[in-house]
């Protein structure tokens, strides 16, 4: 068993965020998908991320705005999860509601255990 | 001034009944670890909205709004310890609220309208664990379901304030040490369990009917608050025993007649002298439906008998008209059930009201509990009414006797009176 980081990117977000129907509605989908998560024992925890940032890169500590909500690939939330590999994982993203858009990307990525 | 004494007056009705019904929810959602937080937070709803009130005005449907604030500040407390130890994320039940992407979902799932009387129950059955001591019980129940503050739980058992907290410090460690999850007992220990709690809500009853000490207002809510519990216990379809139905009758004909149990002077009004157009006809009829309801399944309980005896009281035109027989009869079972000294102390004032003196004379000479009985001021009190007719200075003796005995101020005053009547 080994736990699973969820990238979300892309997706409806911008459109869901004008309107409190559309972001209770699609609420609603993620609370299914992540019901069922914890009721498998898998859920190790999720949370969205407001969609503006800073980037600070590199040794002169650069800071700039964004990055900014129009950034397609923009992560836009994350979930860790458990599997027993990498296919499993692979099958619980499928249920993830921002593959119900073709814009939408769940990056999946092992957490690595540093011996 | 005319708005602030109306908001008082209804928010102190409307938070003790709401208060109950909040703390059980939040205990869901915080878990029973953090009882306190559940009252804290309830307490925090109550004073924004008699904030929020007193300047805008009384809302159309108080409670949802209370429930809608109280929600909020749930959500609050959950996000702000998203990352703290305080709440057990890793139960099942409260995965979901650790994440923004469910955190207001998986509230709405948590505060459902249909589940709340279901979670005080469910919390009641809590706060009657086997393992608590009565006055245990009896005092979390209190804070808890009923919405008592530290200070009246103390006025209401003659205690101090300090006594209290420590009580329910004590009781708030036990719950958090050993995880108790409020939950309905398992089918084969609902009568049990089911039990337990109507004996904890009957001692709160008692305390309020029986205890002279406590102030009026107090008493009054007591008895008010046993029969509120009783009632949710009546009206779900989980517990509806007849143990149940037969304790609310038994509360029912006993309320009905307390306010002719004690005169404008907090003194004692004897049976025999009570004014009998004072007794709630009301109550006591809700009180035969409710016994009408405990007429099911093969158990009598003690509270079936108990109230067969109050009702008797209850519907006889005048007490010498009182069918005695019948409540001897009564007791007589109530014996075979638990043959208990003070039962059959209280048995025997029938007897010397059936068969007179000599027979109740016998009676005790016979009795292997003489000795036992010699403690109770009820016994030295029955020796006095039994020597009244005779002996004046053996009944003056006796009456003095049991005054000597009775903590209650309006007992020994009665006894007192008694004796100047010889």
């Amino acid at each position: 068993m080994a736990d699973y980081l969820f990238l979300f990117r892309g997706g409806n977000v911008a459109e869901v965020r004008q309107s409190p129907e559309k972001w209770q509605a699609q609420m609603e989908k993620w609370m299914q998908w992540m019901g069922a998560l914890t009721e498998q024992g898998k859920f190790g925890g999720a949370q969205p991320l407001k969609p503006e940032g800073k980037t600070i890169k590199g040794t002169a500590k650069t800071v700039t705005d964004g990055p900014f909500m129009e950034d397609k690939e923009m992560v836009g939330g994350y979930l860790i999860c458990k599997g027993v590999n990498y296919e499993e994982a692979v099958e619980i993203s499928k249920g993830c509601p921002i593959l119900a858009y073709d814009n939408g990307i769940v990056e999946i990525r092992e957490i690595e255990e540093i011996q | 001034m005319s708005q602030a004494f109306d908001i008082t007056k209804l928010t102190d009705h409307l938070f003790r009944h709401e208060a109950g019904k909040m703390v059980a929810v939040l205990t869901k959602i915080f878990g029973t670890e953090n009882l306190q937080l559940s009252e804290d937070t309830v307490q925090d709803t109550f004073i924004t909205a008699i904030r929020v009130w007193s300047l805008k005005g009384i809302p159309d449907n108080p409670s949802a709004w209370l429930f809608r604030a109280a929600k909020n500040k749930a959500i609050d407390v959950l996000r702000k310890n998203k990352f703290s130890q305080l709440i057990d994320f890793s139960d099942p039940e409260r995965t979901l609220l650790q994440s923004e992407y469910t955190l207001t979902a998986a509230i709405e799932k948590l505060w459902q309208e249909e589940e709340i009387q279901d979670d005080v129950l469910r919390m009641m059955y809590a706060c009657c664990h086997p393992e608590l001591s009565e006055e245990r019980q009896v005092t979390l129940m209190l804070k808890t379901l009923c919405g008592f503050s530290t200070s009246e739980i103390a006025r209401a058992f003659v205690t101090s304030e300090d006594t209290v907290s420590k009580r329910l410090y004590r009781t708030r460690e036990f719950f958090r040490t050993r995880k108790i999850k409020p939950a309905f007992p398992q089918a084969a220990q609902l009568e049990a369990g089911t039990d337990a709690v109507l004996k904890t809500i009957y001692l709160l009853f008692n305390e309020g009917y029986n205890s002279t000490h406590a102030e009026k207002l107090i008493r009054k809510d007591l008895i008010a608050q046993a029969m509120y519990l009783c009632g949710l216990l009546c009206d779900s379809p989980r517990t509806q025993l007849p143990a149940v139905f037969a304790a609310m009758a038994l509360m029912c004909f006993h309320a009905a007649r307390i306010n002719s149990r004690i005169d404008i002077n907090g003194d004692i009004v004897l049976l025999s002298h009570q004014d009998r157009s004072k007794w709630d006809t009301a109550l006591i009829n809700t009180g035969n439906d409710y016994m009408n309801k405990a007429a099911f399944g093969n158990d009598i309980s003690s509270y079936h008998i108990e109230a067969a005896i109050a009702c008797e009281h209850c519907i006889a035109p005048s007490f010498e008209q009182t069918n005695w027989q019948h409540i001897l009869a009564y007791y007589d079972m109530l014996v075979a059930i638990s043959p208990s000294p003070v039962l059959l102390l209280n048995r025997l004032t029938v007897i010397f009201k059936v068969y007179g003196s000599e027979k109740t004379l016998l009676e005790i000479q016979a009795s292997p509990f003489k000795k036992e009985w010699e403690k109770n001021y009820l016994y030295h009190s029955l020796m006095g009414d039994i020597y009244a007719g005779n002996n004046a200075m053996w009944a003056r003796t006796a009456y003095e006797t049991a005054a000597g005995l009775t903590k209650s101020e309006a007992e020994k005053k009665l006894l007192l009176k008694k004796t100047t009547g010889l």
